[in-house]
């Protein structure tokens, strides 16, 4: 693969381009889409979690003042299944259409729509809609291992040699349960679909991290071809996972607006977001570590379950990152799932690494315990020469450089392993460690980019920009090829009508669109040749395009810069408006044979404060050390770890979603009393990125930086929490009562 | 949300007359003053709250925070909780109230959040919230879906087996140490009550909360001259750093002569039904010298009828280390 090493804007820090738009509340996103004639949806959502449906009175509902239709079952009209998803395409994780039957599965289903002219008349009418329902029981059990498996038993993940062996013959061992709670994605942007139908086709405004994946679902499920779908998300004001693929709203407000062929806004309420839109499903992981007296690792067995809902088989994968990241010979991952009265969980930030790691750098850390070894020590010890799991090489690896960094810059020498014997300004502290890991690909990519007569560039890509970035990442590439500065050019992007881009999802999406937008400028810039030897009155007339280059914005002779003509000059003469060229890049996922382990790695160092005499727990500073290939924008690059350090704070300490285990209502179901970590729980953070350029993915070497900020953090917290206070909390979130040494009980019981 | 009218009282008897035609000035009250709308506004919008009209009180001239001829201080219903926390003369004397109201909610909120308004905020319990779920606060007679329930913000003082629901105000704890007055002006007149009688316990009746009735608008409540040589704190502990309600909170004013405490008011949040004074902490202090055991001694006192649930156990222990730090800052004995 080509190597491109030299930029003037690859790896430059460099303003995000939209974000005049953003500041100056000029960004459309898709609740701001406003249109004549515009109707507002309210859906009724169930109040049981399970049984069914015996009476739906909307008799009131239609009396009320502004009201144009509710939609039941009985009158939505089609709303159809959609086809096994294959690769990137028709995903949806909620496989039931909305209203299909009268059975509720789980606490907030919607059971019906009110369709008004102002969006208080919309919510009004659907809480007069009188809803009677067969209550039954709901399974809405925290307690996943040893509950009934939707598999007869786990899933074998991975696995090599002999664990059980290892094991049993083990000098020191460690069996540790670990469990995360259901957490719900709270952007603060609520899931929102503008529909609008105008008798042939459906512009649907949406907030997706995958247009073109969701045009697909909606056109299958309004029965139409994809051609009749638009799907455009120009700004998201972020996802986390949770808008990566269609949720039952957005079919509501296409049904809605193809029955009364008006357009239709359906907004979801924070409550909702709580219900149907998604969450990081509870996990129960056990682990059991087996090392050598000098703390080589002999086994890791790694046993997960994740709750998934009675509508879908959602495996988190907790054992994406085990495999991997440390050397052993004998290794066992499971996996099984549990089905609870829950809504579908889904993606969120880091899927199956972030909670498996959580669990394996706990048990590392209780093993360097047992040891009595330094917690860095024993990761270097173990590091892996090859990927163990897949028998090649890494396409490149800078873990134990993570690790070292990561202590210079931490002070880590200065730390005493003894519990409670770090002091300072009266405060006891806490320092922890975790590595982290996050997968490296490409997904299929399409793009184009267009020179202008104006002077500008163009390019496009039915990618989205989630936050992280990408706009800004596409005017680099461009830039970096053309000359042309990032101010002029133009991105266009969030759009299922544009050249087919990747999802916005798994950290991929600046490695995948960084070979096809390449190649779509080059085309463009040898197109720009061609014009510039076959115009008349072109200072290049009846040379060979050959002889010719483009170079920062100039067409010229090879070599010669006395005779370059800037690109638009050269466009005037032509009297051509532009001149465009498209990429293509295949994928690395899911290849059959891969010739490299394509990955992420960090490490994260976090410093507690811990007061006994108040319980009161602070994360004071966290060091994060990343090697995610070459960083194309260090600034929202930074952006996106200390982000996710952010989030860490809150998965460690504070996230929780509480089903009532009687009604299987979510019931924190609002900001105030679903903890997140705020401003005054934000430490110092420190970011550092090894720049380490990973040319066997991408000819920039770029990989990826959203989701692996988060993977290490939770451990590195919950190790340093141990190391203040001696209390090793291995069920998160870490609470005021367990540093009570306190019992705690679940809700409900 | 349902349809309501509002209404702008020009007078201070405007607005009695309003709220007197309410059955009740409790839960399901069919008339509301209205003034920062921090709290009624989100409960409205959740359908806890529907009143048919709401009374717009913020014109009436009851926001001015002024010394007493007493030596006391003043402060109108209408103050908002940033300017009273502010205030010059609350911050020197009462330093307690300015902690407390700081430490609540948001900046955001506290420019629209006032005194009176603060008084009278509701519970947090998430069963109060939600219409779909039985709560005897929210619905007389219908259960309370909390004991059993998601109870780990809830209270262990003052609950009764009809509700549990916790006082989550930082302001009513602090007032509570101070010995706040409540004037109160109604159909019959001019009244002032002790803060310490103005809540009720929620007995069989949660979802009455205050002696208010039909008509009683709070005009301002008073504070007494402070004690000199008395230093007070007001110490809140909670999960996150900022912008949450307390699991336990402590408000403490004290003054000592040499080692011996000639004074002292303890009272705590975040653990009581209503804002929750410490009489047999204070009982236990009175004469004695300040130091770490007799402080721990106190708080064990102040938590001696704790009746915790099945998910706040912690808060029993936690409530005591919050009023023994508390009152070691307030001492300053290390």
């Amino acid at each position: 693969m080509d190597q491109i090493s030299e930029s003037k804007i690859i790896g430059v820090a460099t303003r995000r381009v939209d974000g005049p738009l953003k500041v100056s509340g000029a960004a459309m996103y898709a609740s701001d889409h406003h249109f004549p004639g515009l109707l507002f949806a309210w859906p009724v959502c169930a109040t049981i979690a399970k049984g069914s449906i015996s009476s739906l009175d909307t008799a009131e509902a239609e009396k009320m003042t502004g009201v144009v239709a509710v939609y039941h079952r009985t009158n939505i009209g089609p709303l159809y299944r959609v086809p096994p998803a294959s690769g990137f395409s028709l995903i949806l994780d909620e496989k039931r259409p909305p209203l299909e039957d009268d059975e509720i599965r789980y606490y907030g289903q919607y059971v019906a729509v009110v369709v008004a002219n102002t969006v208080e008349q919309a919510r009004a009418a659907a809480e007069s809609v009188k809803v009677t329902y067969n209550r039954e029981k709901p399974d809405a059990d925290s307690k996943l291992r040893g509950s009934p498996l939707t598999t007869e038993k786990p899933e074998e993940k991975s696995k090599r040699g002999d664990t059980a062996a290892a094991l049993r013959s083990a000098k020191v061992k460690v069996d540790s349960i670990y469990t995360i709670p259901a957490e719900t994605h709270n952007p603060i942007e609520l899931h929102a679909s503008v529909a609008v139908y105008d008798g042939q086709k459906f512009t649907l405004y949406e907030t997706s991290q995958a247009v073109v994946n969701h045009r697909d679902v909606l056109a299958q499920m309004l029965g139409v071809p994809p051609e009749q779908v638009q799907v455009i998300t120009r700004f998201l004001g972020s996802g986390f996972g949770g808008k990566l693929w269609p949720w039952p709203q957005s079919a509501l407000a296409a049904a809605c607006a193809r029955n009364l062929r008006r357009p239709v806004k359906l907004v979801v309420s924070r409550q909702m977001m709580f219900q149907s839109v998604g969450h990081r499903p509870a996990i129960e992981q056990r682990i059991q570590l087996a090392a050598d007296l000098d703390g080589r690792l002999t086994a890791i067995e790694q046993e997960y379950v994740n709750h998934t809902s009675m509508l879908d088989d959602y495996d988190e994968g907790c054992g994406e990152i085990t495999p991997f990241i440390y050397s052993t010979p004998n290794l066992l991952v499971t996996g099984g799932l549990a089905r609870r009265n829950v809504g579908n969980p889904t993606a969120m930030r880091g899927p199956g690494a972030v909670p498996g790691l959580f669990a394996l750098e706990s048990a590392m850390d209780e093993l360097a315990v047992s040891l009595k070894m330094d917690p860095v020590q024993l990761r270097l010890k173990n590091e892996p020469e090859i990927d163990e799991s897949l028998k090649i090489p890494f396409s490149s690896r800078h873990m134990k450089e993570c690790l070292t960094t990561g202590a210079e810059r931490f002070g880590w020498a200065n730390r005493t392993a003894e519990v409670g014997s770090m002091k300072r300004d009266g405060l006891t502290l806490g320092w922890g460690v975790a590595a982290c890991a996050w997968l490296a690909a490409r997904t299929e990519t399409e793009a184009s980019v267009e020179l202008k007569q104006d002077g500008t560039a163009r390019v496009a890509c039915g990618t989205q920009d989630i936050g992280g970035g990408t706009y800004t990442v596409l005017a680099q590439i461009v830039s970096h090829e053309t000359g042309i500065p990032v101010g002029k050019i133009d991105v266009v992007l969030g759009d299922s009508a544009l050249p087919s881009g990747p999802i916005s999802g798994g950290s991929w999406v600046t490695a995948s669109v960084t070979p096809a937008v390449l190649e779509a400028a080059r085309n463009a810039g040898q197109r720009l040749l061609l014009t510039a030897v076959k115009s008349e009155n072109s200072p290049f007339k009846g040379r060979k395009p050959g002889e010719l280059e483009f170079v920062g914005g100039m067409v010229r002779l090879k070599g010669q810069a006395q005779s370059a003509v800037p690109m638009a000059e050269v466009l005037r003469i032509a009297k051509i408006n532009s001149v465009a060229g498209t990429g293509k890049s295949a994928g690395t996922l899911g290849a059959a044979k891969p010739e490299f382990s394509f990955h992420s790695y960090g490490a994260q160092f976090a410093e507690v404060t811990w007061q006994p005499e108040i319980a009161r727990l602070r994360v004071n500073r966290v060091v994060t050390v990343i090697d995610a290939g070459r960083i194309m924008n260090p600034r929202p690059a930074r952006n996106q770890i200390e982000g996710a350090v952010v989030m860490g704070i809150g998965m460690a300490l504070f996230e929780e979603t509480m089903y009532d285990r009687r009604s299987g209502a979510p019931v924190n179901n609002n900001l105030a009393d679903y903890v997140m970590a705020v401003n005054a729980d934000t430490p110092q953070i420190d970011v550092a990125f090894l720049d380490y350029p990973d040319y066997k993915l991408n000819a920039l070497g770029v990989r990826g930086v959203g989701e692996i900020g988060l993977a290490g953090i939770a451990a590195a917290i919950t190790s340093a929490v141990y190391h203040a206070t001696g209390i090793r909390v291995r069920d998160l979130p870490v609470r005021i009562e367990d540093l009570l040494a306190m019992p705690r009980s679940d809700s409900a019981d | 949300m349902e349809l309501f009218q509002l209404v702008t009282a020009q007078t201070i008897s405007d607005a009695i007359q309003a709220q007197a035609r309410s059955a009740t000035a409790q839960n399901g009250a069919d008339v509301r003053f209205i003034a920062g709308g921090t709290n009624l506004v989100d409960y409205m919008k959740l359908n806890v709250e529907r009143p048919r009209q709401l009374v717009d009180i913020n014109g009436l001239p009851l926001d001015k925070v002024e010394k007493t001829a007493e030596g006391g201080l003043r402060i109108g219903a209408l103050a908002r909780n940033a300017d009273v926390a502010q205030d010059a003369i609350v911050k020197e004397s009462y330093a307690v109230l300015s902690e407390a109201l700081l430490s609540g909610a948001s900046p955001q909120l506290r420019n629209m959040a006032t005194t009176a308004g603060n008084l009278l905020q509701k519970t947090r319990c998430v069963y109060y919230r939600d219409t779909a779920s039985a709560c005897n606060k929210r619905q007389a007679g219908s259960g309370c879906s909390a004991i059993g329930g998601y109870n780990r913000m809830l209270a262990i003082l003052g609950t009764s087996d009809h509700c549990i629901a916790t006082n989550p105000s930082d302001q009513n704890v602090a007032l509570t140490a101070l010995e706040a007055v409540i004037h109160i002006e109604g159909r019959n007149g001019q009244r002032s009550v002790p803060i310490s009688e103005f809540y009720l316990l929620p007995g069989s009746t949660p979802e009455r909360e205050t002696v208010l009735q039909p008509g009683d608008l709070i005009t301002h409540i008073t504070l007494p001259a402070p004690v000199a040589g008395a230093k007070s704190a007001y110490l809140k502990l909670r999960d996150r750093a900022s912008y949450e309600f307390a699991l336990a909170s402590a408000a403490i004013v004290m003054k000592q002569d040499g080692e011996r405490i000639r004074y002292v008011r303890v009272a705590m949040g975040g653990v009581g039904t209503r804002p929750w004074r410490a009489v047999e902490a204070e009982k236990m202090l009175l004469g004695k010298a300040a130091t770490a055991e007799n402080f721990r001694a106190a708080a064990d006192a102040a938590l001696h009828g704790a009746r915790p649930q099945s998910q706040n156990g912690f808060k029993v222990e936690l409530a005591k280390r919050c009023l023994t730090h508390a009152m070691r800052q307030v001492s300053q004995i290390a």
